[in-house]
């Protein structure tokens, strides 16, 4: 029997020994992978430290009065980051103010309230927000939605609290062209909205049924189960969430620098252009030169330092976010 | 006796009559506002889509395709230059990060899986994924443009190629993981080495998702419009195949067009900003259907 079907088999195939196949090549796709992996670690270290170089003769010019000086003068060789830092802070809080509600919102509609059939298309609309190229954002943001807010918020606002003591201040537009670091604000907003919500509405979708279910069966309202369920088990992951729309907002540069207005002066009016970090390096870059190069290399550097820290904590926060 | 629990109505809402009025309004007031924000979310869009539709589509002729970008004050022109530029850039851009990003993604699923410098190159990955494209494209600008002397095609791809790559190597990783563990001891268990595995069982389960990750990152890229500034620029004659000097592309003829004070410019800028829009949207859908075909959401 077996000399049998050995003899069938030998008939059907020549016996040829197959060779064990051959470590090297293992060894080289092995080696590959790693390679690139460590490409990863290369480019980031590459970053800080082709902006660290580019940034040292402004440091050493300026040294800590950098970060405290508002001039910006190209004439006098002065720079300083204050204006630009303080642009980039408030606009991206301004962002979060606005932002994170309606991501909030939309990650429970999602979530809780919306019928089957209909998620599918609405959460592909939100991620469709996310595709937008940040340069139609700006287009969008200067000739559709800055005219309506200067007709319809500014002008009427401004007519109202003019000479007012504190809402004066804040809320009166020298020119109400539209423009501005609220209007940046607003559209900073609507840019992290589709990230924030899918993150959020992930994490909510994966609180386990049980929790959700048990307090519908002690009679709550979805608003209950939403406040007392919900938001305190994913908070963790929801202010990552909010982090990394933080991360996004700071260092925006297209649509932030179409309808910031792109001013260099401190206004305690957030209807006032002004302009932010990521803005000013795109406006100057390409004419800039020597000392003034340097100091656009230097609020890279402060940029790169800062976003970096909020996206630590953020990914720390979130540990396996969706591919955004 | 025991029902399962899949007979047992899932309790959807409360007995509404005995509800006292605040928590009724308080759950009213909730739906409204959740729904609200979705709606404000699908609006926007469709503004956009709508703006772009309305301002773009006057400008399509078949003189954009075939014409470069004009001078300053000369009438017509067109944005083929620019078209072929930004293919050009972005096809550079996924041909270098495709392999880098799929390699590492297999080092980071199958090859260094617990280990701490897997570990540390994923959370860089993550960070990179979500770092500002300007401080990529000063980082190209120092490393390219200014040793080679001067703005070029090259420089713009590489800049590309890094914010395409954190992308394909997120979804390669998540891909790959979500390959049973069996099909790897089967073929292990055939005799084959762990590359061989990799290569013709791993990669073969994982292929659709792959295939998204690098649809996914062309997206991204496609429109991106910060690092080109330092890096490619534009150029306003016909695309010179060696790459060397400015090269035109989309996102930043859209930019400096846009703003531009000639009538000719802005409607071009439009057309591109509609191309471009569409094309990336376009393959975002596409995208995603081809992640959710098979297995589902």
């Amino acid at each position: 029997m077996v000399a049998l079907s050995e003899n069938v088999a030998m008939a059907a195939r020549p016996p040829v020994a197959r060779r064990a196949p051959s470590p090297v090549g293992d060894r080289i796709f092995r080696s590959a992978a790693f390679v690139s992996a460590l490409l990863v670690l290369a480019v980031l270290a590459g970053i800080l430290g082709s902006i660290a170089y580019g940034a040292g003769p402004a440091f050493q010019e300026f040294g800590f009065g950098f970060l405290t000086s508002s001039a910006w003068n190209v004439g006098r060789e002065q720079y300083g980051a204050l204006v630009a830092v303080i642009g980039t802070l408030v606009s991206a809080l301004l962002a979060l103010l606005i932002g994170v509600p309606i991501s909030l919102g939309i990650a429970i509609y999602l979530t809780q309230l919306c019928p089957g059939w209909a998620r599918r298309p609405v959460s592909m609309t939100i991620e469709l927000l996310a595709a937008v190229p940040s340069i139609i954002y700006g287009m969008w943001g200067l000739f559709v939605f800055a005219p309506l807010f200067a007709r319809f918020v500014q002008i009427p606002v401004s007519n109202v609290v003019e000479g007012m003591p504190i809402v004066g201040t804040l809320f009166y537009a020298q020119v109400p062209s539209g423009v501005g670091v609220l209007t940046a604000g607003i559209i900073l907003a609507i840019m992290i909205v589709p990230f924030v919500a899918s993150i959020t509405r992930d994490m909510l979708d994966q609180i386990p049924t049980v929790l959700r279910e048990s307090a519908y069966g002690i009679g709550c309202t979805t608003w209950e189960v939403v406040r007392h369920v919900l938001i305190p088990q994913a908070s963790v992951s929801i202010i990552g969430a909010i982090m990394l729309g933080l991360g996004r907002a700071l260092g925006e540069t297209m649509a932030v620098t179409f309808v910031i207005g792109n001013a260099n002066r401190l206004s305690a009016s957030i209807f006032d252009p002004g302009s932010t970090i990521a803005s000013r390096i795109a406006n100057e870059f390409n004419e800039a030169d020597g000392l003034q190069l340097s100091s656009l290399m230097a609020l890279g550097c402060i940029l790169f330092v800062v976003t970096f820290i909020v996206l630590i904590i953020a990914r720390l926060l979130v540990r396996r976010a969706k591919v955004a | 006796m025991n029902a399962s629990p899949a007979a047992v109505p899932a309790p959807t809402a409360p007995q509404w009559g005995r509800v006292r009025a605040g928590r009724r309004s308080a759950d009213k007031l909730l739906i409204v506002a959740c729904t609200a924000a979705t709606a404000l979310g699908a609006i926007v869009l469709g503004s956009i889509l709508l703006m772009l539709i309305i301002q773009g589509v006057q400008g399509f002729s078949p003189a954009l395709f075939t014409q470069v970008t004009p001078g300053p004050g000369s009438a017509g022109g067109g944005i083929a230059n620019a078209i072929l530029g930004s293919l050009v850039m972005t096809a550079l851009g996924i041909v270098v990060a495709t392999p880098i990003g799929v390699l590492a993604g297999t080092y980071l699923a199958e090859y260094g899986r617990g280990s701490p410098l897997a570990n540390l190159i994923r959370f860089l990955n993550d960070i990179l994924l979500s770092a500002p494209s300007i401080l990529i494209g000063l980082f190209v600008y120092t490393l390219m443009v200014r040793p080679m002397g001067g703005y070029s095609g090259w420089a713009g791809g590489v800049a590309l190629a890094i914010i395409a790559t954190p992308v394909i190597v997120r979804t390669t990783e998540d891909m790959l993981r979500l390959v049973p563990g069996t099909l790897r001891e089967a073929g292990a268990a055939l005799g084959a080495p762990l590359s061989i595995v990799i290569r013709s069982v791993t990669w073969r389960a994982a292929q659709s998702g792959i295939v998204t990750g690098v649809l996914l990152a062309l997206a991204r890229i496609a429109g991106e419009t910060a690092p080109l500034l330092f890096t490619a620029l534009n150029n306003n004659s016909w695309f010179s195949p060696n790459l060397m000097g400015g090269v035109a592309n989309l996102p930043v003829m859209i930019y400096q067009f846009a703003l531009s004070p000639y009538e000719n410019w802005r409607q071009l800028a439009w057309a591109g900003a509609l191309l471009i829009t569409v094309t990336i949207l376009g393959l975002s859908i596409v995208a995603r259907l081809v992640l959710s075909g098979p297995k589902g959401r």
